[in-house]
């Protein structure tokens, strides 16, 4: 749970799963603003393959709540010519592997339709997208791609590790004039055919609230290292994080939540204070979030203690069998034996 | 659908406009490229897609359009831009590459952005059929009796886009318009080389909407075509597909030596120009007099000098402006 989730006074706690978060959001927004609709392959009638969009067929109708054909390349360039016309659609891209049919509208259109009309022509919409492997659904269903979008310029990307950061940041996406890539992790999700971390599910107020971009949280206070993650990778840094109290080492975990716009003041901050970095990323290793970050600490001259490290999914194809997948994945348990080796590295 | 008199004389002093134009752009842009042709050179460096010859598309389509109307066209846009309304000094500053275009010179000839009209075009084929369909689906939604209309080429008929777009505009019934302007070449690939059917207005069957094929290249038979599929549209009729018969009297670029083009075929095409078509035309039925063509093509010249000399004389962006707009 991260500090952010703190219950209100005066209100009982509501625990929500990041799924339903997504959906009040959404729905609220719906029905504050008449230019929002949703659109995309099964959100309609089955609420949403990751339940997202569960309950807005029959609130706002099929109109609003569109059902597409799977024509990822012509609903998403709808979407960015709906934008242009005074809508704020949200799109949803079942799974963020599907990218390779449709990354012309997102990227060349969405992204760049500002920029080339010298501001006249923002593209407010919001492309949710579902990432995340470790349940044997192999390399064409399991990435995350945070750092190939997040590396193109003209969107704003956004991961959500808890249910009330979920709704927060939907909230904003959907109000921002920009096209916002908002990545939702399956393990998180809340869905009952897939295991969901227990952290993921938190308090969420009913009304409506903001998560602002570019303001990464700190989920756990520590003063030994630095543990930066994201989405899942969150809450296997928290779980390590526990144990490492055993062995006498106190770790900070930062969640960035945000990654265009990304908040290097606060890993920064962070770093200095423990002088030791470590990040934990699903996503490929190289060329993407973890070298990044290790990058903007060393740029600004941030004094380590111990070299920074990394943990990634290796530069392979996501395999299928569990006995294949799940030893390349990030763990706590590798994250309890990395941080272990930092620490005694110059404590 | 007939042209009224005033319709026929809009439609020949935009043609006539856009080739004025295409004509300085193409003087200015061999500036600074000899005796070494180098793209990157001139004061309009990059690709440069002229679009004449394909005239009568534009008009005969946009004549029923108005600046509400939402417009996509493809790197070859400027006949359509004109003939939609857009900005032309902006737009002539812009592929000069000056702080005074439309998008302060980050976009350049491809990349004309007009919201005051309602016009974009990219550089991508087939790019901006699924944006006009999501402006007309909205239009729809919203209850407005605004339209769509997606120009693209015939080698874009090949592409993903195209039948995705056909599709969901179709299962939509959205207000929407798509225009193939059929110059018969992609790039240096003949239509006969690429497309699978002879013609791609048969096309629209396979989506279950009308298909229209016009030949001649006449402005007012495209007028007659496009003024029904619009009206159609505007009417909640749903969308329809238009294959227009046309010439690329230029390159793909300038700088295309077109050795791919059979003998002859340039003069045919030349023979055939719509633009001294359509003025015998006019002057044959009187529509128009010697003197009213003189005064028609000394208002669309002098609107083009003063465009192309105004962004000569701008200035152009600061270095720093590349990180202006990045995002809204």
């Amino acid at each position: 749970m991260t500090a952010t989730a703190t219950a209100l006074p005066n209100r009982a706690k509501r625990n929500l799963t990041i799924a339903k978060a997504m959906a009040e959001a959404l729905a609220q927004e719906m029905r504050r603003d008449p230019s929002v609709l949703v659109m995309g392959e099964d959100i309609a009638a089955l609420g949403g393959v990751f339940g997202n969009t569960r309950g807005l067929l029959e609130e706002f109708g099929p109109a609003r709540i569109r059902d597409t054909p799977i024509s990822e390349t012509a609903f998403i360039g709808a979407a960015v010519g709906m934008a242009a016309v005074g809508m704020r659609p949200v799109v949803e891209l079942m799974f963020v592997d599907f990218f390779g049919v449709c990354m012309d509208a997102i990227y060349n259109m969405a992204a760049k339709n500002c920029y080339f009309s010298g501001g006249q022509a923002g593209v407010p919409m919001v492309l949710m997208t579902s990432v995340g492997g470790g349940y044997g659904d192999a390399g064409q269903h399991s990435q995350c791609l945070y750092g190939t979008f997040a590396h193109l310029p003209g969107m704003k990307v956004v991961v959500p590790s808890n249910a009330y950061d979920a709704k927060g940041l939907m909230v904003s996406a959907i109000r921002d004039n920009n096209p916002v890539i908002f990545m939702f992790h399956k393990a998180l999700q809340g869905m009952g055919w897939l295991g969901t971390v227990q952290g993921s599910i938190n308090d969420v107020p009913e009304d409506a609230y903001t998560v602002p971009f570019g303001q990464a949280t700190i989920a756990r206070t520590g003063k030994d290292v630095t543990i930066v993650g994201l989405g899942a990778t969150v809450h296997l840094a928290l779980d390590a994080a526990q144990e490492l109290i055993a062995a006498g080492i106190d770790a900070e975990v930062v969640d960035l939540r945000s990654l265009v716009p990304l908040d290097r003041a606060t890993v920064n901050a962070s770093v200095k204070k423990t002088g030791r970095l470590l990040v934990v990323d699903e996503d490929y290793m190289s060329y993407g979030v973890s070298g990044e970050i290790i990058a903007s600490v060393v740029e600004a001259g941030t004094v380590l203690k111990a070299p920074p490290k990394r943990i990634a999914f290796p530069d392979i194809p996501i395999p299928f069998s569990p006995t294949l997948e799940r030893p390349a994945l990030p763990s706590a348990e590798k994250i309890v034996a990395t941080v272990t080796a930092m620490a005694r590295g110059g404590r | 659908m007939t042209p009224t008199p005033q319709q026929y004389l809009w439609m020949y002093e935009n043609m006539v406009k856009s080739r004025a134009f295409e004509e300085r752009i193409a003087t200015a842009y061999f500036e600074g490229k000899s005796p070494v042709f180098n793209m990157a050179n001139g004061p309009i460096p990059g690709e440069m897609h002229l679009s004449n010859g394909q005239e009568p598309c534009a008009v005969g389509v946009c004549a029923h359009l108005d600046a509400a109307d939402f417009v996509t066209a493809t790197h070859r846009p400027h006949h359509i831009a004109i003939a939609k309304g857009v900005d032309l000094d902006g737009m002539a500053a812009e592929i000069f590459g000056k702080k005074t275009g439309l998008s302060g010179g980050r976009g350049g000839h491809m990349h004309l952005f007009d919201a005051a009209v309602n016009f974009s075009c990219s550089g991508i084929i087939a790019q901006g059929m699924g944006p006009a369909v999501g402006a007309a689906t909205a239009f729809k939604l919203r209850g407005e009796k605004r339209v769509a209309v997606a120009f693209i080429g015939e080698g874009a008929a090949n592409q993903g886009a195209f039948h995705e777009s056909l599709n969901l505009a179709a299962v939509w019934q959205a207000p929407v318009v798509f225009v193939i302007e059929d110059n018969a070449w992609g790039i240096s690939v003949s239509k006969a080389q690429s497309t699978a059917v002879p013609h791609n207005d048969s096309r629209a069957a396979a989506y279950g909407m009308p298909g229209h094929r016009v030949t001649g290249n006449d402005p007012a038979a495209i007028f007659a075509v496009a003024g029904e599929a619009i009206a159609r549209a505007r009417a909640g009729g749903g969308p329809s597909l238009i294959e227009i018969e046309t010439s690329r009297l230029a390159g793909h670029f300038i700088g295309d030596a077109e050795g791919y083009r059979p003998a002859g075929e340039k003069d045919a095409l030349f023979a055939r120009d719509p633009i001294p078509t359509l003025r015998g035309k006019l002057l044959a039925e009187k529509v128009m007099t010697e003197t009213d063509d003189l005064a028609i093509v000394k208002r669309a010249e002098s609107a083009v000098e003063q465009a192309i000399a105004k962004a000569r004389a701008a200035p152009f962006p600061a270095a720093a402006e590349a990180y202006q707009h990045v995002f809204a």
